[in-house]
C-alpha cells in the first residue's frame, strides 16, 4: 500500500479550541477511505485540512512529500478536489455552466474553453448523470440532483484525488446508494477517494479504507472486517450493538442493541 | 424597581429643565442663566428677554416638541414591528412626511400649520405602509427598504425645489432637518397634536407590553391585538408627520432615545414611553445647541448633529441585535 | 443555451449567444445616447454636423471641447460605477453591497473635501484624497463588520450607518468651508458633470483605464469566487490576495469617479443587477455591469440637462430617484435571500 496524501503530527485548532493534536494519518493511493465518528470529532476539520482550507497549527500535510502548502494554488487543484457540505451556486446558474467552474485550475487568462475543458465537462456529467440536465438551472433542481451537479463539478477539475465532505447528508436513500456505487467506481478507474460519511454501514460496504475517529483522534484504521467490532463501536460511537456480516456483500453490518440510549 | 425608576425619571426631568434653560442662553448673542430665567418669569422688554422670549424659548420648545415626537414614535415602531432597528427617519416615513409637505406646497395645498400637518401625517402613513408591505421578512430589510424611499423622496424633493426657487426658499434649512428659523412659524397645532399622541401613547403602552409577548400571548391576556395596532401605527404617523412639520426630516432619534431609555425602563413598554418622551426632547435640545456652537459663523442644521451622534448608535445596535434579530 | 466557441492556438474562449447579442445591442444604444449627448446643447446640432465636428471640421469646438468630454466622461464613469458595484456585489455576496449604499462615495467625496478645503484641490490632491477617503471608509466597514462576515445585510446595514454619519461630516464641512467652495461643493455633493472638460478626465481617465486592465485579468477568478470561499479555494484561486486586489481596484474606481464628479448614487448599486438580468447570466457579471452603467449614466446625465432646461440639475438627482426606486423594486422581489 503506497500512500502520497499524508499528515503528519498534525495539529489543528479553531481559534484557541485544539480539534485534534498531533495526528498522523496515511491516505492509501487508489483506495477509497472513509472516515467515520461521532458529531464534532474532527472529521471534516481533518479534510479541510488536507485542502488547504485550514491552515495547519503545527505538523503539516504533504503530497508526494512535498508540503501541500508549498504548492501554487492552481498546482494543488489540479491535484486535490474538494466537496464542501453545503455548497452555495452563484445565481441563475445552469448546470453545464457550474460543471464548467471545476475546470478553473486547468484555465488561464487566453484559454478558458479548450477542447480538453469541454471534453472533461462532459464527461464528468455523465459520469454523474446528469447530462440530461445541463441546460435547467441549478437552484431548480432537486436535492438529489443537485448534490449530483456539485459532484461533476468536482470531478470535472480532473484530480487524481477526491476529497468528500459528508456527501450523502440531504439525499434520500436511494441517491446515497447511487452516489457510493459513483464514488466506488471512480475507485475503480484508479483515483484515490477520501470521503466523510455519517452511515457507518455504507462506510463499511463500500470503503475500502475506513479510519473511526474520536475527539481529534484515529482510535482505529483499516480495512472495514479487520477492525470493525462491537468494542470499536462502544469506543467511538458509544452504542451498544453487534456486528454481524452483510447478507449481500459479507462486509461488517452494525445493529444496535435495544436501549442503545442509556 | 419602580422607586427606582420614579427617581430616574424625576432626574430626567430636572436635566431637561437645565438643559432647556442653558440653552437658551447659547446662541450668537449668549444670554447669562439667571437672565434667561428671569426673562421667562418677570419679563422686562430688555434686548436679552426679547431675545429670549420670542426666539429662544419657542425654539427650545420646538425642540422639546419634536424631541419627545420621534422618540415616543421610535418607541412604538420597535415595539410594534419587534425591531431594534426601526426608527421613524430610518424607516422612510419622516421622508415620507417631508415630501408630502415639499409636494403639497408645491400644489399650494399646505400653506397653513394645519395643512402642513395634513399632508405630513398623510405621507407618513403612505411612506409606513409601503416600507413595512415591503420589508416586514426581516429587521435589516425594513431598513433597508426605508433608506432606499428615503433616497428616492429626498431626490425628487431637490428636484421640486431647484424647480421653484422662490416657493422653497423657506423650506431651504427645514429640508435638511433644522430648527433654524422655524420658531417663527405658528406651531400651536402641530405641538399640541404632539401632546395629545403622546399622552395616548402613554395609555397605550400598557397593551404594548402584552403585544410583545406575541399574539397568541396577547390575546389569550384579552387584548384586541389588531386594535392596538392600528392605534399605534396611528400615532407612529401623528408623531413622525408633526416632528417633520416642524423640524423636517431628522433622522436617528427614534433609534437613539429608545436604546438609551432602556437602559433605565427595562422592557416594559409604559416606562420606555415615559422616558423617551424625557430623553428624546434632551437629546434634541443638546444637538440644537450644538448645531449652533459647530460653526463659528452661522447653524449646522440639527439632522446633521443627529446623524453624527445617532451613525454609530446604529451600529451599535446592528452590531448587538442585527445578527440575532436576521436569523 | 447555445454558445459561441472561439479557439485558435493557445487562445479558447466560451461566450453565451445572448452575451454576444446583448453587448452589440448595448453598445447600439450607448452609441445612440451618446451621439445624442453630442447634439444636445444650448443649440441643437444635427448628427451630420456632430460627425463633422468629430472629424476634425471647423467650428465644432462646442462640440469638441465641451460636448465630448462630458459625454465621454458619462460612459466611462457609468462603466467604472458599474464594475465597482459589481466587484462590491460578488464580495458582499449581496445586491446591495455596493459602494454607493456602504459610504464608499461618501468616503471618497469627504477625502475630496479636505483636499479642497484644507489643500489648494489640484486634480492630483483630489484623486489622492478620494482614494484615501473611499479606503478608510471601506477600511471602517470591514472592521466594523467584523464577526458577521463580509456576506449578509448586517455589512449593508452598517454601511448605511457609516454612509449617514460621513453625510452628515460633509455637509459640516460644506458649511464650514469658504463660500466659493461651498457652492462649488453643493452642486457637486449630488454628484454632477456640470462643467466637465479633458483637462478635468485626463487623469482619471487613465487611472480608469488601468483599474480595467487589471479587472479584466482577474473577472475569472471573481466569477470563480462566487463559488464560495471553500470551493474557490480548492479549486485554486487564492482568494485573500483576490479580495484585497478587488477592494482595491474597487475603491479606486469609485473614488476617481467621486474626484470628478461627486457621489453619484445607485448606478452602481443598479447596474450590476440589471445587467445581470438582461444577461440571465449567473452571478454579478462585469462586462453587462460595465455597459449598463454606461448606458445609464449618460442617459441620466442628458435627463438631468433636459428635465429644467436651460438649468442642468446634478445628474446624482435623477440617478438616485432612478436608483432608489429600482432598488425598493429589487427589495420586494429578493423574497428568496434572508
Amino acid at each position: 500500500m503506497t500512500a502520497r496524501l499524508t499528515a503528519r503530527e498534525l495539529t489543528l485548532r479553531y481559534g484557541d479550541r485544539v480539534v485534534s493534536a498531533r495526528l498522523t494519518l496515511d491516505v492509501p493511493d487508489g483506495a477509497f477511505t472513509a472516515i467515520v465518528g461521532p458529531n464534532a470529532c474532527g472529521k471534516s476539520t481533518l479534510l479541510r485540512a488536507f485542502v488547504r482550507l485550514l491552515k495547519p497549527a503545527d505538523g503539516q500535510v504533504t503530497l508526494d512529500d512535498r508540503d501541500v502548502t508549498a504548492y501554487p494554488t492552481k498546482a494543488l487543484a489540479r491535484s486535490l478536489g474538494f466537496l464542501p457540505q453545503d455548497p452555495v451556486a452563484p445565481e441563475d446558474i445552469r448546470v453545464r455552466q457550474l460543471v464548467a467552474r471545476g475546470r478553473f485550475p486547468h484555465q488561464s487568462l487566453l484559454s478558458t474553453w479548450s477542447a480538453a475543458d469541454e471534453d472533461a465537462v462532459t464527461a464528468a456529467m455523465e459520469a454523474a448523470g446528469v447530462e440530461d440536465l445541463a441546460d435547467r438551472p441549478v437552484h431548480q433542481l432537486s436535492g438529489g440532483q443537485r448534490q449530483r451537479t456539485w459532484i461533476a463539478v468536482v470531478l470535472a477539475q480532473d484530480t487524481p484525488y477526491l476529497l468528500l465532505d459528508e456527501p450523502t447528508s440531504f439525499l434520500d436513500i436511494t441517491h446515497q446508494y447511487q452516489l457510493l456505487e459513483l464514488l466506488g467506481g471512480l475507485r475503480d478507474q484508479g483515483r484515490t477517494v477520501i470521503a466523510v460519511l455519517h452511515d457507518i454501514n455504507q462506510a463499511c460496504r463500500y470503503a475500502d479504507h475506513l479510519v473511526a475517529m474520536k475527539e481529534g483522534r484515529i482510535v482505529a484504521e483499516g480495512a472495514a472486517a479487520d477492525i470493525v467490532d462491537a468494542v470499536l463501536l462502544k469506543e467511538v460511537f458509544e452504542l451498544p450493538c453487534v456486528v454481524v456480516p452483510d447478507p449481500v456483500t459479507g462486509t461488517p453490518m452494525v445493529v444496535p442493541l435495544p436501549g442503545a440510549s442509556s | 424597581m419602580t422607586g427606582r425608576r420614579v427617581a430616574l425619571l424625576s432626574g430626567a426631568l430636572v436635566l431637561l429643565v437645565v438643559v432647556a434653560v442653558v440653552g437658551v442662553g447659547i446662541g450668537a448673542h449668549h444670554v447669562p442663566v439667571v437672565e434667561v430665567v428671569r426673562a421667562l418669569l418677570d419679563h422686562n422688554g430688555s434686548p436679552d428677554h426679547v431675545v429670549v422670549r420670542d426666539v429662544r424659548a419657542p425654539r427650545a420648545l420646538l425642540a422639546v416638541g419634536a424631541g419627545a415626537a420621534l422618540a415616543v414614535a421610535g418607541v412604538l415602531i420597535q415595539v410594534l414591528m419587534r425591531n431594534p432597528l426601526a426608527e421613524p427617519g430610518v424607516l422612510g416615513v419622516t421622508a415620507g412626511a417631508g415630501f408630502a409637505i415639499t409636494a403639497g406646497s408645491a400644489l399650494g395645498l399646505a400653506a397653513s400649520p394645519a395643512g402642513e400637518l395634513g399632508a405630513a401625517v398623510a405621507g407618513a402613513v403612505i411612506a409606513t405602509l409601503l416600507v413595512y408591505s415591503v420589508g416586514r421578512r426581516s429587521p435589516l430589510r425594513l431598513v433597508l427598504t426605508g433608506v432606499a424611499l428615503t433616497a428616492v423622496l429626498s431626490g425628487l424633493s431637490l428636484g421640486l425645489r431647484l424647480l421653484l426657487p422662490d416657493v422653497f426658499d423657506r423650506y431651504r434649512f427645514w429640508s435638511v432637518g433644522s430648527l433654524a428659523g422655524r420658531e417663527q412659524a405658528p406651531n400651536t397645532v402641530p405641538l399640541l397634536v404632539i401632546a395629545v399622541a403622546v399622552a395616548c401613547a402613554l395609555l397605550l403602552a400598557r397593551q404594548l407590553d402584552a403585544v410583545e409577548l406575541g399574539e397568541t400571548v396577547a390575546q389569550t391576556l384579552g387584548v384586541n391585538v389588531h386594535r392596538v395596532r392600528l392605534a399605534a401605527l396611528v400615532l407612529i404617523t401623528v408623531l413622525s408627520g408633526a416632528a417633520t412639520a416642524i423640524a423636517g426630516p431628522i433622522l436617528f432619534v427614534g433609534l437613539m432615545v429608545p436604546h438609551l431609555a432602556r437602559r433605565f425602563a427595562g422592557s416594559s413598554v409604559p416606562w420606555l414611553t415615559a422616558f423617551a418622551a424625557v430623553l428624546g426632547p434632551v437629546l434634541l435640545l443638546v444637538a440644537d445647541i450644538g448645531s449652533r456652537v459647530l460653526l463659528p459663523t452661522g447653524e449646522v442644521p440639527v439632522a446633521i448633529v443627529t446623524a453624527f451622534l445617532g451613525g454609530p448608535v446604529l451600529i451599535w445596535a446592528v452590531r448587538r441585535h442585527g445578527a440575532v434579530a436576521a436569523a | 443555451m447555445s454558445a459561441l466557441v472561439l479557439r485558435g492556438g493557445p487562445v479558447s474562449v466560451r461566450v453565451e449567444r445572448r452575451t454576444v447579442v446583448l453587448t452589440a445591442v448595448l453598445l447600439t444604444l450607448i452609441a445612440g445616447v451618446g451621439l445624442l449627448g453630442l447634439s444636445y446643447g444650448a443649440t441643437w446640432s444635427s448628427p451630420a454636423k456632430v460627425f463633422d465636428a468629430l472629424s476634425g471640421g471647423r467650428g465644432g469646438v462646442v462640440i469638441r471641447e465641451w460636448r465630448l468630454p462630458r459625454v465621454a466622461a458619462a460612459l466611462l464613469f457609468g462603466a467604472a460605477l458599474g464594475i465597482a458595484g459589481a466587484i462590491f456585489q460578488n464580495i458582499t455576496r449581496n445586491p446591495m453591497g455596493s459602494p454607493d449604499i456602504i459610504g464608499l462615495d461618501a468616503g471618497a467625496y469627504t477625502g475630496a473635501l479636505v483636499a479642497i478645503t484644507v489643500l489648494s484641490g489640484t486634480s492630483v490632491q483630489l484623486a489622492v484624497g478620494s482614494v484615501l477617503g473611499g479606503a478608510v471608509a471601506a477600511a471602517a466597514v470591514y472592521l466594523l463588520s467584523l464577526g458577521g462576515g463580509l456576506s449578509g445585510l448586517r455589512l449593508v446595514v452598517i454601511g448605511i450607518a457609516v454612509n449617514a454619519i460621513l453625510m452628515a461630516l460633509n455637509s459640516w464641512i460644506v458649511l464650514r468651508a469658504d463660500l466659493e467652495v461651498a457652492i462649488a461643493a453643493v452642486g457637486w455633493s449630488a454628484g454632477s458633470l456640470n462643467g466637465v472638460d479633458w483637462s478635468d478626465v485626463r487623469l482619471p481617465f487613465g487611472i480608469i483605464g488601468l483599474l480595467l486592465v487589471a479587472m479584466v485579468v482577474r473577472s475569472q477568478a471573481l466569477h470563480q469566487d462566487a463559488l464560495g470561499t471553500e470551493l474557490a479555494v480548492t479549486t485554486g484561486v487564492g482568494v485573500d490576495r483576490l479580495r484585497l486586489q478587488l477592494v482595491v481596484i474597487g475603491v479606486g474606481l469609485t473614488a476617481t469617479v467621486t474626484a470628478v464628479a461627486g457621489p453619484i448614487a445607485f448606478i452602481a448599486l443598479a447596474a450590476p443587477q440589471i445587467g445581470r438580468r438582461l444577461a440571465k447570466a449567473p452571478g454579478v457579471p462585469l462586462l453587462p455591469a460595465a455597459l449598463t452603467g454606461a448606458l445609464l449614466l449618460q442617459g441620466a446625465d442628458l435627463v438631468a440637462q433636459m428635465l429644467l432646461a436651460p438649468v442642468s440639475l446634478p445628474v446624482g438627482v435623477v440617478t438616485t430617484a432612478i436608483g432608489g426606486c429600482y432598488l425598493i423594486w429589487l427589495l420586494t422581489k429578493e423574497v428568496r435571500r434572508p
